[in-house]
């Protein structure tokens, strides 16, 4: 056994990640100061996308004969930007809630940037091992989060929060050693573990394989709350203070669709996949036209999206580029609409009802275009031309396969979805305009709101920008 | 030149977006300003109209397929083989000069603020794009831009039930779009281009052929994308709700154009990139049509509301121009592009009329309406105008597109297309029945409380966004090629026909 060569500059995007989570920690301790760390942390997040970006394509590295586990290409670089993208976002929603000491600044700086670094790894990942000690990194400091909050004296304690926390966290040890174990399974039949490795296994294996696999799939599925394995989702996104569910609805889904692309482009997982995507989005879509609730009913829609991802990895290898592209413009039109309940809800308040957005666009009329934007994109359909884009691209990877069927669920859902995207969006127009509801939104929200716009409006016209680069 | 048709598109864009950006007092003013540079805009491209190819200069397998007046064509999304190739050629010539005046028009008489006077820009964005675009997946992309629109003007200065109406809407129409996507991207990795222009014709140059299977499926689904947008029975139940309770603008434009995109997208898009699963659907398609006359005519003889009956009698003359496809041949198809037209100029008058009846008596109910004549006589004559048009007088624009699409049913012979034109032609007796019945109800008689209260007077503002509609309708039924002049080359392109 020789050990592996480190190349250190393809590692750069991962050093950058932890030094941030270093850095949020020593910045708590030494400067004391909430301003100092959150800004530290901030900065951390996006020097780790500036440098996956810089880096771009690399040689891999910690390679063995037939395969590396460190693979920096284009798409790994571009989700690494995301994934630091999406926790700087994440992290200046949270701002006013920590400045009201919702919770601990130095605590969650260092949980969120660890989280991060675990999502830099999940999209260099190059073998199996790596992908899923990834997915715990991204994964581990979400429990902490969830439930991470802090009452002020003569404030309404509630535990949501934290049984918020405990059924996520049950949750996800269970399909970690589901994982866990299709990975051994897999391992078993075919000796590979690296994702350049992985195939069919020989003859008298193939049932232990495919069972593998399956597992494999299953337990990725929990990541991503695909239908029937959704159940923690709605109570875990409504529980938690409302930018982690963005994190959750975004980061978090991002590593599990990774993980599942990775598995999905090389084994036959086509069957158990396509079955989990028309349920997923199916269910998803019809339990959110019931929804009352904000933050419940963009879970549901959240989960309904990732259908729509999953049914693209149902093709394999073709339709990986179109899950991924799918699952980034989701991404940036998801923490749009989130960042907007962010700003038209009270400090470290929860998602609340829908009644508490009823004639929020006649108040704040900026923010309420910005979701009526994000609900278009979700929806499909011009203003929102990113989704629109997206999903023309999962339904063309479709139809040219063959999957005609396929397309055709995802179709009919699109009109199901857009049942409820339009009932929030009239929402959001109906009812008084008077100011008494009136709150100035704070400055990071309105930042991360206005970057992100900016962002979703570009993809919108040039998506040849992102698909290039998948 | 190519310049102008990315104008025809921006000016209206940038518009919506100063309206939506200026005082209310002001949108009136600036919205029609656009509308107007927009409008001259759309009738420009009859300046580069080629005379080279006239019909007996050309045969069909000469030159290019298709040969647009002016076009465009950039890269926009190379990934999913989507090209920003617009272009005019004298099939949408006439839609688009139609899109702008009616706008104009819109935009003119909409006294109800910015918002909508953005979201009419708006959505002549969405209908402009449509009739321009030569690429599928750009057609798809601009057919989808006119839903939210269109819902948002339902929804947010619609009558009573403006709610339950604009959620039908929006819903019937995205079941709609999303069978395009399925029927445009089936073509599109079938054919391996989007491109109309190959797409067009390409039986003769044998580019890019589809099988018949494909052709088949790929029909069937464009075609049940286009009948509910058109409307064809049975998909046409959308209609009459959204049009009760939409304002007057609303319904003007929703008749006026938004329902040309559905055939239109039958002719360009149905029959250009599928001719043989089209030749395989037309009796399905004739049965459909003929129903759809007979049965609107029916239900509009049991109307009691305005602007419900108008609504459904779009129901009988979107049959009529379905019908009109349905024969493929050219002067069917030539009967359909009239009859668009000709709907379009007529029925937004009519919208027009009934929108401003329904706002000053308060009422769109036939029972409380009555004795028009006798308070406001030239309501009442421009009304009693609007309706001999729909019916189809000779010498009105609405006579060439049932006449002749009956016509061209019986020139295409065998039992079969005659019984079809036998019924259509007495659905169009029918369609005579209720426009009396509606005038007898709504003009004759002596005057109803509800009308004697009302304001008789027409005012400025309501002629000019009248005036200019009722000379159309009588130009284009006077000389109807004013319509059809360039459409001879194109259709025979679009159908295969030798000349």
């Amino acid at each position: 056994m020789t050990s592996q060569a480190v190349d250190h500059v393809a590692l750069l995007p991962l050093y950058a990640a932890a030094g941030t989570a270093i850095l949020a920690l020593l910045a708590d301790l030494f400067a004391g100061k909430r301003a100092v760390t959150i800004t530290a942390t901030l900065l951390g997040a996006l020097a780790t996308g500036v440098t996956a970006l810089a880096v771009g394509p690399w040689d891999a590295t910690f390679c063995v004969p037939g395969g590396c586990s460190w693979v920096p290409s284009w798409p790994a670089a571009a989700t690494a930007a995301l994934f630091a993208g999406l926790t700087a976002g994440v992290l200046a929603l949270s701002v006013p809630a920590l400045r009201l000491g919702a919770a601990p600044a130095g605590e969650f700086c260092f949980l969120l940037a660890c989280s991060m670094t675990g999502g830099v790894t999940v999209a260099y990942a190059g073998d199996l091992l790596t992908l899923i000690v990834g997915l715990e990194t991204l994964t581990l400091p979400l429990y902490v989060l969830v439930g991470l909050r802090r009452f002020a004296p003569g404030e309404r304690t509630t535990t949501d929060a934290a049984s918020a926390s405990v059924t996520f966290f049950l949750i996800s040890v269970i399909s970690t050693a589901i994982v866990l174990l299709g990975i051994a399974l897999n391992y078993a039949a075919t000796g590979a573990v690296h994702l350049g490795m992985l195939g069919p296994a020989p003859a008298p294996f193939a049932a232990l394989a495919g069972v593998g696999a399956a597992l494999l799939v299953i337990g990725l599925a929990f990541k991503v709350a695909a239908v029937p394995l959704h159940a923690w989702a709605p109570a875990t996104y409504d529980g938690a203070p409302v930018p982690i569910a963005a994190y959750l609805s975004t980061a978090s889904k991002l590593g599990g669709v990774l993980a599942l692309a990775a598995v999905a482009a090389r084994l036959d997982t086509s069957a158990v996949v396509a079955v989990l995507a028309v349920l997923t989005m199916t269910v998803g879509n019809l339990v959110a036209l019931r929804q009352t609730r904000m933050v419940r009913l963009l879970a549901w829609s959240s989960m309904a999206q990732a259908g729509y991802i999953l049914a693209a990895l149902a093709l394999g290898a073709p339709g990986v580029p179109a899950a991924l592209a799918y699952a980034v413009f989701f991404m940036v039109l998801e923490l749009i609409a989130f960042g907007v309940v962010v700003a038209l809800r009270p400090v470290a308040a929860d998602g609340g009802t829908l009644d508490d957005f009823r004639g929020a666009a006649r108040r704040h009329p900026w923010p309420g275009a910005a979701l009526v934007l994000a609900l278009a994109g979700l929806a499909g359909l011009p203003p929102g031309l990113a989704g629109l884009f997206a999903k023309v691209s999962v339904v063309e990877a479709l139809v040219a396969e063959g999957w005609i069927w396929l397309a055709a669920v995802v179709v009919v859902n699109a009109v199901i979805a857009l049942a409820y995207y339009v009932r929030v969006g009239a929402l959001l127009y109906t009812g008084p305009a008077e100011d008494t509801g009136r709150r100035p939104v704070s400055r990071p929200v309105a930042a991360v709101l206005v970057a992100t716009t900016i962002v979703a409006v570009v993809l919108g016209f040039a998506p040849q920008l992102l698909l290039g680069a998948l | 030149m190519n310049n102008l048709l990315i104008a025809l598109l921006v000016v209206p864009a940038l518009g919506a977006v100063v309206v939506a950006l200026l005082p209310d007092r002001r949108a009136r003013l600036v919205s029609t300003g656009f509308a107007a540079v927009t409008f001259v805009l759309s009738v420009l491209p009859i300046l580069v109209r080629p005379n080279e190819y006239t019909w007996f200069a050309y045969q069909p397998g000469d030159g290019p397929p298709m040969v647009p007046w002016a076009e465009i064509d950039l890269p926009w999304v190379p990934a999913l083989g989507l090209e920003f190739h617009l272009g005019v050629d004298g099939i949408s010539y006439p839609l688009i000069v139609l899109t702008g005046l009616l706008t104009l028009l819109c935009c003119a008489y909409n006294r109800k603020g910015r918002a909508l006077a953005a979201l009419l820009l708006v959505l002549e964005v969405g209908v402009l794009g449509t009739f321009l675009a030569l690429d599928l997946i750009l057609f798809f992309l601009f057919f989808e831009v006119v839903l939210l629109p269109m819902y948002a003007v339902i929804a947010g200065w619609g009558g009573p039930n403006r709610r339950a109406a604009a959620r039908k809407f929006v819903l019937y129409t995205l079941a709609g779009s999303v069978l395009l996507l399925l029927g445009v991207l089936l073509v599109v990795t079938s054919a391996g281009t989007g491109d109309l222009v190959t797409l067009t014709g390409a039986a003769e140059t044998g580019a890019a052929e589809l099988s018949p299977e494909t052709q088949r499926v790929a029909f069937v689904l464009l075609a049940l994308a286009f009948a509910v947008k058109a409307p064809l029975w049975p998909l046409h139940t959308w209609l009459p709700d959204a049009h009760t309770e939409a304002p007057t603008v609303g319904s003007v434009l929703l008749a006026g154009v938004l329902l040309k995109m559905g055939t239109y997208g039958m002719i360009r898009v149905g029959v250009g990139a599928a001719p043989e699963g089209a030749a395989w659907a037309s009796p399905a398609l004739g049965v459909l049509a003929v129903v759809a006359i007979v049965a609107g005519a029916l239900i509009c003889l049991r109307q009691t509301e305005l602007k419900r009956l108008i609504a459904y009698s779009s129901v009988g003359h979107m049959g009529f121009v379905l019908l009109g496809i349905a024969t493929m041949s050219i002067t069917g198809v030539q009967a359909a592009l009239v009859g668009n037209v000709a709907h379009g100029l007529i029925t937004g008058l009519l919208f027009f009329l009934a929108g401003t009846i329904k706002d000053r008596t308060g009422t769109g109910s036939l029972d409380l309406i009555g004795g028009l004549r006798e308070t406001a006589p030239r309501l009442a004559g421009l009304l009693g105008f609007a309706a001999i048009a729909s019916l189809g007088l000779p010498g009105l624009a609405g006579f060439w597109g049932e006449a002749f699409a009956v016509i061209a049913a019986v020139k295409r012979g065998g039992p079969f297309w005659l019984t079809l034109a036998a019924v259509a032609a007495v659905g169009g007796a029918l369609t005579a029945a209720y426009f009396l019945r509606l005038l007898r109800r709504v003009t004759h008689g002596p005057a109803t409380p509800a009308v004697a209260a009302s304001s008789p007077a027409v005012t400025r503002i309501e002629w000019l966004a009248w005036t200019p509609l009722i000379l159309l309708t009588l130009a284009v039924g006077v000389v109807p090629a004013l319509v059809l002049n360039d459409t001879v080359v194109p259709l025979a392109n679009l159908l295969g026909v030798k000349l």
